[in-house]
């Protein structure tokens, strides 16, 4: 389990945008270096991230070796209503993690 | 005098044809035709936020706003045509995002010109480009 941080406002007004950053402890190795044995190294990086907001996508992103390892998001999110945030994404060797993180509106 | 001139001047042919031909950029380039389709690449309405010198590759802060497209936006790209990768990072805004807007940090292994292309709800794409030196470079060592 990668270790994350998820940052959203405290309170936020209806419809009004937020941002929300997300960082997430990931080796995010390209798969084009080499080892000190000449060999290699194989490509292990987080190809897709969803957020959803109570089901409800909010963006999802294809992420590629061009992302910096411990990828750093920020995207922007209009909620309705108070709710749930989810964060899920899938590595190379198919792990899905998925992050909680409560939205309130006021 | 001439000799020396004629000298300088066949160095310098020899030097430009045998520089690499970066495949990925005519990648990137195969890439954005296919994502803008039959559509129209328009520069304007997105802002790439990339530094012009970068001084470190392996992790380089980006920005794209696209909150300027009208009518919304469908999707984010981002290229980089001479990294070994031409793609960086694609984006589909869904219903709940707010503003059109993406952040992260990216490697980018030499100077090069990075575009950022926004594709809008009516079909019609956006770019915006930026030139960037890179001291040290990333992806490689």
């Amino acid at each position: 389990m990668a270790r994350v941080l998820v940052n959203v406002p405290k309170v936020v007004k209806v419809g009004e945008p937020f941002d929300v950053k997300v960082l997430i402890s990931h080796p995010m190795e390209s798969g084009q270096r080499r080892g000190a044995d000449g060999q290699a190294i194989p490509r292990m990086i987080i190809t897709r991230f969803v957020a959803t907001l109570d089901g409800e996508e909010v963006v999802s992103l294809d992420l590629h070796p061009a992302i910096a390892a411990n990828p750093f998001l920020a995207f922007s999110v209009a909620a309705a209503a108070s709710g749930t945030l989810a964060l899920t994404w899938v590595d190379d060797e198919g792990a899905t993690q998925t992050q909680l993180a409560a939205v309130t509106v006021a | 005098m001439m000799r020396r001139r004629v000298l300088v001047g066949v160095s310098g042919f020899v030097l430009v044809r045998l520089r690499p031909a970066w495949a990925t950029e005519a990648e990137a380039d195969a890439l954005m035709r296919a994502l803008v389709g039959e559509g129209t690449l328009v520069p304007g309405h997105v802002k790439l936020d990339l530094p012009q010198l970068v001084e470190n590759g392996n992790a380089v802060s980006m920005g794209v706003d696209a909150t300027g497209v009208p009518g919304g936006v469908a999707s984010l790209h981002v290229f980089a045509g001479r990294n070994p990768l031409p793609q960086v990072v694609s984006a589909q805004f869904g219903p709940r995002s707010g503003r059109a807007t993406l952040q992260t940090r990216i490697r980018l292994a030499t100077s090069q010109t990075v575009v950022a292309v926004a594709r809008g709800r009516d079909g019609r794409c956006w770019s915006d480009s930026v030139d960037l030196l890179v001291t040290l470079a990333a992806c490689i060592e």
